[in-house]
């Protein structure tokens, strides 16, 4: 355990700054904590989370892929990944570490996505534990830890200091780096406590998994709730863009006058046309494109993934739909949970 | 430079024959510009096509694995893909990409069984592959029954190589249906699945069937009537694809992805995923 005073916070921001590019969540002019890059005069934000979730980083919103060039009946394939550069992500809560476990058991399963896994590379995740978890937040429902969050380098925050510790090969060589203070770790103890309380008293506080999980198809497919849950969906998609778990994506070429590009960027199940084909549509009403969103992450992707669910518990899409529906009113009306 | 494989990536392919094979369905013949297949594959399993600036689409291949020379596709008109691959001449270069999905059984399950295939329209273009690869191993497999039917004569695909190739071989039965009456067609007329259930097939045979979701459902029932247990028939799904390896998450049947868990289904296998397909 490595110790610094809050005031010297941007001091070691230059220094991770020296070697890689810094991003962390700092207000925008509306107030709104979004990751921007560091440098001098950047403020670290004192909001809980960022409004868009991290996952940007390494599944970047729109991405190109690679290039073609046509003459005549001729084409041409060019490829134009680049190496990433190193670049460091810094006050990453845990769930929003969670959800890259989640990420990489899709991306970097065979075959591996290289345009993930090079991101993933190069980029060191330096968390931030909870002190003042809202309550929007459940979390703890999928046995994450807000107190202990991960990533290559844990920081905890008190009143005056921080405290480092490196959980990673690649987080102690950072860490080694920046010449901080060792010391006990009393005072983490404490502040774990402490956020542990907070924890336990959120209104979320025992929402519980039961009644979901990989062997529940059967049990939740049918069930006629999902048409009233479902009713009033727009199909906005806001729930699936705000979301650091969502992780589906549509290819697209675009034809820029001398070649074409082919890009990706995100798509969402909440989308009419999102399964549309020549000889129909598998998902015809939003009642089974809703179903699909929840039982992806509550059912589906635990099926595959050793019963890990696909949701964080961040709270994002609690906060963010236009008419009020989530995941938390979808697992208390299914999973009877009250 | 990220020098890492990437799948999505694909390579260049060309046409070196165009086929009109039914008034909506051509069937294109494609190598490497170096002349070669652009990638080995088991039959049933699919690739990807593209056009850059038109975009991509999935087609299974159709030849079978045992033609070392070329791939074939068998594509019908339908949207932008493949309209636009509709009007392209020999020599033209597209990309290709895969293969992708899971193959039909034919090294395990098949071995040693009587074989029936049952397909409809397009629906023939998997099955063929097939279909040409038991052929070639012909000594591995018991009798093999070919049920095949689309609208009228000439929207049966392949239909020289069936009654040159298959019709000939020796203990291969053929068994061919048009939906309506027309001249110069003296076989059978009627629905495939009706047709199915006329022949009255023994149950002591692996069934394996493709086509229009209608035809499946209704073929199956007749297959059920008739005895044959939901663990001796197959089957192919089609659904929306894009990356064709399970991550894009467009064409999930429940916890399944078609694209990498399919698109072959035993029956009994579809029993256990949610109707949603
Ligand atoms: C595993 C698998 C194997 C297949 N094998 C074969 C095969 O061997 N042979 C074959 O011919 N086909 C096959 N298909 C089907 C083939 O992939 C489709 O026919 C093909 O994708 C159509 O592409 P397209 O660009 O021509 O059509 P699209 O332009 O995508 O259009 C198809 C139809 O859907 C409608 N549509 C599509 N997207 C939208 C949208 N966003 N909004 C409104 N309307 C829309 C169009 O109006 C049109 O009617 C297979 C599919 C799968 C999944
Ligand atoms: S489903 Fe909602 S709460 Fe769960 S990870 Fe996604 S945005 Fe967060
Ligand atoms: S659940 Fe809410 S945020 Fe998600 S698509 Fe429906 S209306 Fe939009
Ligand atoms: S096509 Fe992308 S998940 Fe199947």
């Amino acid at each position: 355990m490595f110790k610094s005073s809050l005031n010297s916070i941007n001091e070691i921001f230059a220094k991770i700054a020296e070697n890689a590019t810094l991003y962390l969540p700092s207000d925008n002019k509306d107030g709104n904590a979004v990751y921007t890059k560091w440098e001098n005069g950047v403020v670290w934000s004192n909001s809980l989370n960022t409004v868009k979730s991290p996952k940007d980083f390494f599944f970047p919103q729109v991405e190109d892929m690679m290039a073609f060039k046509t003459e005549g009946k001729n084409i041409e394939i060019n490829d134009i990944r680049e190496e990433s550069e190193d670049f460091v992500v810094f006050g990453v809560r845990a769930c929003d570490v969670r959800s890259f476990d989640i990420l990489d058991r899709v991306f970097l399963v065979d075959p591996c996505d290289s345009y993930y896994a090079n991101r993933r590379e190069h980029g060191i995740i330096i968390s931030v534990a909870c002190t003042k978890p809202s309550e929007t937040c459940f979390c703890k429902t999928f046995d994450i830890d807000a107190t202990n969050p991960g990533g290559d380098i844990t920081v905890w925050k008190t009143e005056d200091s921080l405290y480092w510790s490196a959980n990673t090969d690649r987080g102690r060589e950072l860490l080694s780096k920046l010449n901080l203070e060792e010391c006990g770790d009393e005072a983490v103890n404490e502040q774990k406590a402490k956020t542990e309380a907070i924890l336990n008293k959120l209104p979320l506080a025992n929402l519980n998994t039961d009644g979901f999980g990989g062997d529940k198809t059967d049990a939740l497919f049918d069930r006629p709730e999902w048409k009233t849950l479902s009713e009033s969906c727009l199909g906005c998609g806001t729930c699936t863009f705000v979301c650091p778990t969502c992780q589906c994506y549509d290819i697209k070429d675009f034809n820029t006058g001398n070649q074409v590009i082919r890009y990706r960027c995100w798509d969402s199940c909440m989308y009419s046309d999102f399964t549309k084909m020549a000889h129909g549509n598998n998902r015809l009403s939003q009642v089974e494109r809703f179903r699909q969103r929840f039982m992806h992450k509550l059912v589906y992707y635990p099926a595959n993934n050793d019963g890990i669910f696909g949701c964080a518990g961040c709270g994002r899409c609690v906060s963010k739909c236009p008419i009020s529906m989530n995941i938390v009113k979808v697992m208390k009306t299914l999973g009877g949970n009250d | 430079m990220n020098t890492r494989p990437e799948t999505l990536i694909p390579v260049i392919g060309v046409i070196t024959d165009v086929r009109l094979d039914t008034p909506d369905i051509k069937t294109f013949r494609v190598v490497t510009p170096d002349g070669k297949k652009a990638f080995d594959h088991r039959p049933g399993q699919c690739a990807m096509l593209s056009i850059p600036g038109v975009g991509e689409a999935m087609f299974s291949i159709t030849s079978s694995p045992t033609n070392t020379e070329y791939m074939e596709f068998s594509i019908k008109k339908c949207g932008c893909v493949t309209e636009w691959l509709h009007q392209a001449e020999v020599g033209q270069q597209i990309t290709i990409r895969g293969p992708y999905g899971n193959p039909f059984p034919v090294d395990d399950e098949f071995v040693g069984k009587n074989l029936l295939f049952i397909a409809g329209g397009v629906g023939l273009a998997p099955l063929r592959s097939v279909i040409n690869y038991c052929r070639h191993y012909r000594s591995k497999y018991g009798t093999i029954d070919i049920v095949y039917g689309s609208r009228s004569k000439e929207d049966l695909l392949q239909y020289r190589e069936i009654i040159e190739e298959w019709a000939t071989d020796e203990g291969i039965n053929v068994h061919l249906t048009i939906d309506r009456e027309q001249e110069n067609w003296d076989g059978h007329v009627g629905f495939v699945p009706n047709y199915v259930k006329e022949l009255g097939f023994d149950t002591n045979k692996t069934a394996v069937l493709c086509g229009p979701p209608i035809m499946i459902k209704f073929t199956l029932e007749g297959l059920r009537s008739l005895g044959f247990e939901k663990t001796q028939m197959y089957t192919t799904l089609e659904l929306k694809m894009k990356c064709g390896v399970g991550k894009c998450g467009r064409c999930n049947v429940g916890s399944k992805y078609v694209c990498k868990d399919g698109p072959v289904f035993r029956f009994d296998e579809l029993d256990e995923l949610p109707d949603e397909y």
